[in-house]
Order: C-alpha cells, then structure tokens, then sequence
C-alpha cells in the first residue's frame, strides 16, 4: 500500500499537533499522508487525559498571561512567541467551535472551549483529518528519513501487522512525535519513546533544552494516572499521619523531598460535595483508579509515588528556527512535544494546559509551513532518488540502563555532577556497547529503533544537564543549587554517536511591544 | 494494565486490536482477540471506551498484571465503568457537551 508511495506533506505522528498539522497542509491544498506508530485518535500523551488548554478570551488578555507566564520562566521564554501561541491556539479551538466539536455550555449558556475531553477531542480530530482528505496510516511507525542533498524528502518504516517494510517520499514531513517519558510507565508512554528526535538528529537537526527533563507527575501508587489538576485539594503525610508542611514549593518538589524520608500519602480535603460530584462527572479517569482500588480519596489516605513525565511535560526538544516551526534541516518541520518548548514554558513544566496550548499552535504553524515548502518544491521531489538514513539501533537491554539512570529521582529529579556523570558514562556505554549488531528484522527493528531513540534522548539531557553548572526551574543541581544569571541562555545538543552541546546566544528575548 | 477480554460479552469485531496504540491484543479468527503484549500496555483505558461491548477491564496498576477475576469484575459491575461515567455508548463518544469541568477551573481560579 505505502511501499514507494508520493505525497506532498508528510506527517509523522498522531497525536494534536500531528493533526493539527494534517488538517492545516490539507487546507492549502496539499496532498498529505499521515504515519502513526499507533491509533490515531488514540495515540499520544493527550488522548487518555483531558486537558484544560491554556486560553485567555482577548488579545488583550493574552497579552497579559503570556506576559506573566515569560516572568517565571527563568529567563528563557519569549512573551511575544508566547503571546503567539496563545492567540493561534485561541484560533484553533474557534475552529473546533465552528467544526461542531461538542464544547459544553456552561452556567451563563455560553459555549466554554477552553476545556477538551482529549478521548472525544482526538476521535473528533480523526474523523476531520479523514474528511480533508487525508491518508492516514495507523500502526505505521516510521524508522527513518530519507535526505537527499542536505533535503529531507521523506520517510520509511514498517506496517506493524505485516511487519512490511513501506517508504513515502514527500516534499515536506512534519515531525510531531511526541516527546520522551524514558519507559515511565504513564499513559501515553506506549509512543513517547523519542523516536522523532532521533531521527530529527540523524538528519542534523539540533535540539535545545534538553536538560529540562526533571518533571516529575504525581500518581496512585502504581497506577499510570498523572492527572495533577485534583492534587490542588491534596493532603500530603507520612506514615506515621504526620502532615508534610506545604512551604509554598511546587507540590512535586514537596512530594519529591518526602519520599526521599519514607511513604507518602495523600488524600483530597477540603474538596465540597458538590466539587466532588463536578470531578466525577468532568474528570471521570481522575476517579477511576480509586474506585476501581475501592478507596474513598477524599476520606481515606492512599499512597503517591513520582514518575517522570520526561519531555512530554517537561521542556526540550527538536530546536525550532522561527514561528514556521522550520528546523535546521531544510524540509524538515517539528510541532507538539517533539518541538522544543523554551520559548513558551522556559525551565519550567508547560503542564497540561500551556502545552496543549502550544500542539495546537505549532501543529498548525508547521502544517502550514510544510504545506507552503512543498509548493515551492512542486513537483520535483517525485523523481529525487534520497536514502534512508539513520544507523543507530540498539538491543532492548538498553531500556533497562536508561530507566535506571533517568526515572529515578536521585539521578534526575536531584542531580550533582557526580551522579550525571556517572550516569551518562553508564549511557554511553549501553550505546556503544549494546548496539545490534545485525539487521533486525520484521518489528524488532522498531523496537531497536525505540531503544536507540531513548538511549539517545538520555544521552543528550544529561550531556546538556552537565553544561548547565546551575540550578534553573526543572533543573535542580544539589551541588549548584543558585540560579546564575550569565546561563540565562539555551543549551543545544546535536550529533549522535558524538555529542556536540553548545549554546543558543543567538536567540534573543524580545519585550512585547506594548 | 488490560487484564479481560470477556469472552461471554466480545463480539470479535477487534475494534480493540485496531484502536490500541500499543499493539497489546492479538485478533484471533472467528474468537475473541487475546492479550498478546500485556507488558506494552499503557493503562490509558481507551480501549474500554472504544469496546462496543463493555467486553474488557483495565486495572489501573500500571506496572505489571494483577491476575483481575472475571467473575469478580462482573460482580462489581465494573465492566463499561469508565464509558458509563464518560457517557460514552458503544464504543461511539458523547457526554463531551456535559462536561462540567468548567466549574473545577473556576474553583481553581482560572477563567
């Protein structure tokens, strides 16, 4: 079916932003085929979750949140690229509205859009990317670009079913992957192994902040539950029933600190009848995993571990040039989690709402973009013979070494020198040492491909971490625990089997016009 | 983590196989599907929605089976839990235009 198929605009993903993305190309007339390594509708870090999208009602207003969300950013976000977001966003959940999609109405009558279902929100989005035209490609993970002359102008994977090999060559793809959760076992994480930044970086795209990875989301105890939105009304204590004073710190940062001691309990007080029936009829999966367990939450106690939300809450990701979320590789777009995020959320998490804010934006920023670059290419990308490219795949054993030095939070959520050394001297050593030595055939070579992508993101957060002699929002170094305002800058990282960190002076932080 | 498909409530349409992002059911001709990669799964619950049939039961532990009961999850009335309280029907959604969340985020202070 896909085995030397021709497209103009490839997207690579399945989550908003790649939808985003599809929808918009296919707007300016474009043909565009879609490849997921999942469902989409399914696929993706959002879909499980509901999210409340960042949103402010006028130009005005929004002016003043990004404004405000720039000051704490650590220095690294751009309030006008902020403002941006927030206004193409706006502008895509206007587009809902107008699509249909069933908002809600809230007390006063009036359609309430800042909030997205993301199940209904993403089988929604299925249908229209089918209805513009779109040829969508579900359990089609692509394993590498095809480049010719410096150009990205392509992809090629394999049908998970068949495990058939397939190639699309295409005049622009998109990349909008998702980010990196490390083998975190969180929803969403069956597809957020990394994969678009490896092979973004095999094509020599640079990425930048990838340090920010110390996010951390608070869950159930073994369940894969990062709702955070409900902790607002959350308790913590010890075992002995203590409670855990709040000091005014992230919650995360408290949690993080106690565990260190012993268990940590939470339990929802202070939470009205009424509020509680609005959460169990609004956030119904917020619920489910205690009434599933049998526990009362808002009564009883019940037990809270961390798990590493990686670049999926956190920040880093494949550097964007400008708005036309271009990267540094002509041809080549990213959008959603797989784009680097420092421009909006800085240092710190974008948590579910500025993120979801921001897929919106850059999906369809890039979709435009790619649909625009494929124009001016025409028709000549159909007779470029490109290659493949991309070598890096490494046995599965190398999961286990990265979730030994990424998820735990002595290594990650607290860093020293020391402790990021040695866990990336441990890194480079799965990479060199764990390399398949084979062709790998069928679906063991997406799962090599998987293995080598999160070995790689690894390997890039902790190189960027050590150059980040700092501590700065997320990124927390015990033996450098100030904020210094000379690295007020982005650190970037490119190169594969070498790593090349650098930093983005370039970037400059404009004010907002006012 | 997906822990039943019922055989007594599947239908075999293998919505299931087709909707999961991580590949965990295996179709099975003219059977019910099985769980063939039950280490993959990532305990998202969409399968349940998507399931015609209320047929499977995701438990919410995450890091590894938990050998669920059918007999007791029938009892417990928790098969189709989640897309009974989503508003979700046959595997189709809906309940989106009910969504009081609104009122969560003005408690919280935001909008």
């Amino acid at each position: 079916m896909l085995a030397d198929a021709v497209t103009d605009v490839l997207v690579i993903g399945g989550g908003p932003a790649a939808t985003w993305a599809a929808l918009e190309a296919a707007a300016a007339s474009r043909r565009v085929t879609l490849v997921d390594k999942g469902y989409v509708g399914t696929s993706g870090a959002a879909a499980p979750t509901g999210v409340g999208t960042w949103f402010a009602p006028t130009s005005a207003e929004r002016r003043v949140a990004a404004e405000r969300r720039a000051a704490r950013s650590f220095g690294l976000a751009d309030a006008e690229w902020t403002f941006r977001t927030l206004e193409e966003s706006a502008a895509g959940l206007d587009q809902l509205a107008g699509w249909q999609y069933p908002f809600p109405h809230d007390d006063r009558g009036r359609l309430y859009t800042p909030n997205l279902r993301t199940a209904d929100y993403m089988h929604f989005m299925r249908k229209r990317v089918r209805a513009a035209g779109v040829h969508v490609y579900d359990h089609h993970p692509a394993l590498n670009l095809i480049v010719a002359d410096g150009v990205v102008c392509g992809a090629s994977g394999i049908a998970r079913e068949s495990a058939a090999p397939w190639s699309i060559r295409a005049a622009a793809v998109v990349v909008a992957t998702g980010g990196c959760v490390f083998g975190e076992r969180v929803q969403g994480a069956a597809g957020l192994t990394g994969d678009g930044y490896l092979m973004a970086a095999e094509a020599g795209a640079t990425l930048s902040s990838m340090e920010f990875i110390g996010q951390y989301g608070i869950v159930p105890f073994k369940t894969a539950s990062n709702k955070g939105l409900i902790y607002t009304w959350a308790t913590f204590m010890r075992e002995d029933g203590s409670t855990i004073e709040d000091r005014g710190e992230d919650r995360q940062l408290l949690v993080a600190r106690a565990l260190a001691d012993g268990p940590v309990y939470a339990r929802f007080d202070n939470v009205s009848p009424e509020l509680q029936r609005q959460l169990r009829d609004g956030q119904p999966n917020i619920l489910l995993p205690f009434d599933r367990a049998g526990i009362d939450p808002f009564v009883q106690r019940f037990p809270v571990m961390l798990r590493c939300e990686g670049t999926v809450r956190g920040v880093g990701g494949i550097r964007l040039s400008d708005e036309s979320c271009a990267t540094d590789v002509p041809g080549l777009f990213a959008a959603g989690d797989a784009a680097s995020r420092e421009k909006m959320t800085g240092a710190i998490s974008g948590g579910g709402g500025p993120n979801s804010a921001w897929s919106i934006a850059t999906g369809r920023w890039a979709g435009r973009s790619a649909a625009a670059f494929a124009a001016r290419v025409g028709s000549r990308h159909e007779t470029r013979r490109g290659a493949a490219i991309g070598s890096a795949r490494l046995q599965p054993a190398a999961i286990d070494v990265v979730k030994a030095e990424i998820l735990p939070l002595d290594r990650n959520f607290f860093r020293t020198r020391r402790s990021l050394e040695r866990s990336l001297a441990q890194l480079d050593a799965a990479w060199t040492g764990l390399r398949s030595t084979s062709i790998v055939p069928g679906i063991a070579a997406l799962h090599a491909r998987e293995a080598a992508a999160m070995t790689a993101t690894a390997r890039w957060s902790y190189s960027a971490a050590l150059a980040r002699n700092e501590s700065r929002g997320i990124h927390r170094r015990l033996d450098a625990p100030a904020t210094d305002p000379a690295q007020a800058h982005p650190i970037t990282v490119s190169g594969i089997d070498t790593i090349r960190v650098g930093s983005d002076t370039t970037t400059v932080r404009k004010a907002l016009a006012s | 983590m997906i822990e039943i498909v019922s055989e007594t409530r599947c239908i075999s349409c293998n919505i299931c196989v087709r909707v999961c992002p991580a590949d965990v059911f295996e179709a099975i001709a003219g059977a019910a599907p099985v769980i063939a990669r039950q280490d993959a799964c990532q305990t998202c619950f969409l399968c349940e929605l998507y399931c015609p049939t209320d047929a499977l039961y995701v438990d919410p532990n995450g890091d590894g089976p938990v050998a669920a009961r059918e007999a007791e999850i029938e009892a417990a009335g928790l098969f189709g839990s989640y897309a009974r309280a989503m508003g979700w029907k046959r595997g189709q959604p809906g309940g989106a235009d009910l969504d009081p969340t609104f009122h969560i985020r003005r408690a919280m202070g935001q909008l």
